[in-house]
């Protein structure tokens, strides 16, 4: 069985976000990039399921300029194959990423696609289900928990009401959750021979996919701040304040 | 155009959620159409008629759609897509689940989670889990739109009388199978939409202390939210969880109770309409958005606050 995952790579989770003065987006310049946090739980999961004996082969892809590079050589290094870096700068729309992807699929068939459940910049929580639709596959989002059996998947899901199991045929897509499992961290050899792994590089335009972003971007601005609160010195004064000056209790 | 509104329901009720969703979309256009797309669904559709903002009710029932597979229900939704301009439903997870599906197939980029509706074609939107809000024009002639309901006010639920019509089901997705659901079981009112939320972080310690949030809770009908520390430490099961990996919650009083409040906490609860801190430093980053703030040990705080709660006559349920 073969696995494909794909990774993204974002501004780095802790980095605490600044827009840009000019509204045209966010702070990037000297920050902190690295991979999608549920696409290292996507790549974590892959892993364990190879360890298990029931995958033979898991190739890593992302699409993206050239830097972008690093999420596959950091998935490599946690035990991924070999990798594909499909290189396009500027936006990419999920819509586009998911076509990209699907000339990926139709040439390297894998039996399953796994990756991240949303990415942490633009919080689209798209391309999964996209790519699914164009492939005609059965999905499993928001994945907490992924039973591999005989040509068919049995994958716990994250719903707003709790749980849901479904069961789906392989070929199939799963995106990731952040419960899923724990991801490891690459040892300092399995680093080093991710140098020697292969990454194969392509140009989008390449694919003839058409990539040109459908959402125009007006403008980018700071959430509203909350007027500065008081400082209560006690529990008494807190309880008249929430019911006489706030008036919620 | 008109807009053509995918209901979330659960066969039986109407998602309390999907009337903020219709909100939206009659900012959008006027001439909002429901979806209801089901099995044995019929007082959903009923009560989707009785919207006074939803001018029609298109049901869709079969045995197969008891289960809300998307691969089921988008070819629905895409057949009937030529009438419409825009296709919205929530962004909840079943939203989310699904409307990808639709719009990948109607070649459409989609527009997610918006917040506000600036034009037919313009949105508000937040990305970086919140801490920032771009404002995006969708360039696309038929539009797919999720929508955070707690954004928009929930609309009328009574007084329409929508005409309901009945359309064919489509055919069986066979690959995927649903297996079983397991719903978290609560007296409580549901985190995402309880008026008043009380949560405890790592400073709890332990899970047994959460009984110290408990009493409080049960006091003010209030929901139990956690850190994503808590959760992670076993203080509490995971559907719990406020922030950006948990829920978004905007309730009209927000208790944190030893949280230091994390960027990733502060995305799910800092639109709350009142914020209120408790917490022993004085330095905590949770301070810098809360409108009371208490600091002092939650140990002795909180068995106070209870006794301050029963002394007064009435609490607002």
């Amino acid at each position: 069985m073969k696995i494909l995952v794909a990774v993204k790579r974002v501004i780095d989770y802790n980095v605490q976000i600044r827009v840009k003065e000019d509204g045209t987006g966010v702070v990037t310049d000297n920050v902190k990039m690295s991979t999608n946090p549920p696409d290292d739980n996507a790549i974590e999961e892959a892993v364990k399921i190879k360890e298990s004996g029931k995958a033979t082969e898991i190739v890593a892809v992302t699409v993206g300029e050239e830097k972008a590079q690093e999420t596959v050589r950091k998935a490599l290094a946690v035990g991924a194959d070999r990798g594909i870096h499909i290189k396009a700068d500027g936006v990419i729309e999920p819509l586009a990423v998911s076509k990209i992807l699907k000339k990926i699929v139709d040439k390297e068939k894998p039996d399953l696609v796994f990756m991240g459940k949303q990415a942490i910049d633009d919080d689209c929580n798209q391309t999964g289900q996209m790519l699914s639709a164009l492939l005609d596959w059965p999905q499993a989002t928001f994945a907490s928990k992924i039973d591999v059996k005989d040509g068919k998947l049995e994958v716990t899901r994250e719903i707003d009401e709790g749980l849901e199991t479904i069961e789906i045929n392989t070929p199939a897509l799963v995106t990731c959750d952040l419960r899923l499992n724990e991801p490891r961290y690459a040892s300092l050899p399995n680093i080093m021979k991710a140098k020697k792994k292969p990454i194969e590089q392509l140009n989008a335009s390449e694919l003839d996919v058409d990539i040109t972003p459908k959402i125009q971007q007006i403008k980018v601005e700071e959430p509203p701040k909350r007027k500065a609160g008081i400082k209560v010195s006690n529990v008494a004064e807190l309880v008249q304040k929430l019911k006489n000056e706030a008036k919620v209790i | 155009m008109s807009v053509l509104l995918i209901a979330e329901h659960n066969n039986k009720e109407l998602k309390a959620f999907t009337l903020n969703t219709v909100t939206a979309a009659s900012q959008i256009d006027s001439d909002v159409h429901a979806l209801v797309i089901g099995n044995s669904c019929g007082d959903v559709a009923k009560a989707t008629s009785e919207l006074p903002l939803v001018k029609k009710v298109i049901t869709v029932e079969a045995p197969h759609y008891e289960n809300f597979i998307a691969e089921n229900f988008a070819p629905v939704v895409i057949k009937l897509a030529e009438n419409y301009s825009h296709i919205v439903c929530s962004a909840n997870t079943f939203g989310k689940n699904l409307m990808p599906r639709i719009a990948a197939k109607l070649d459409t980029s989609q527009v997610s989670d918006i917040t506000k509706v600036e034009s037919a074609d313009t949105f508000v939107r937040p990305i970086y889990a919140g801490n920032a809000f771009a404002t995006v024009k969708s360039t696309d002639s038929k539009k797919c739109i999720t929508i955070r309901p707690t954004s928009f006010d929930a609309c009328e639920s009574s007084g329409g009388s929508a005409p309901i019509e009945n359309t064919d089901a489509g055919e069986e997705f066979s690959l995927t199978k649903f297996v079983k659901r397991e719903e978290i079981k609560s007296d409580r009112p549901e985190l995402g939409t309880a008026r008043v939320v009380i949560s405890g972080g790592r400073g709890m310690q332990n899970g047994d202390n959460f009984k110290l949030i408990t009493a409080i809770a049960d006091k003010l009908n209030a929901a139990i939210g956690a850190s994503r520390a808590a959760v992670d430490a076993g203080y509490i099961s995971n559907d719990h969880q406020v922030g950006q990996t948990g829920k978004v919650v905007v309730p009209d009083l927000y208790i944190a109770v030893g949280i230091s409040g994390a960027i990733q906490h502060l995305a799910g609860m800092k639109e709350s309409k009142v914020i209120v801190a408790i917490n022993k430093d004085g330095e905590a980053p949770i301070f810098s958005v809360a409108d009371y703030g208490l600091e002092a040990d939650l140990f002795e705080a909180l068995p106070q606050f209870l006794e301050e709660l029963n002394k007064l006559n009435t609490i607002q349920k």
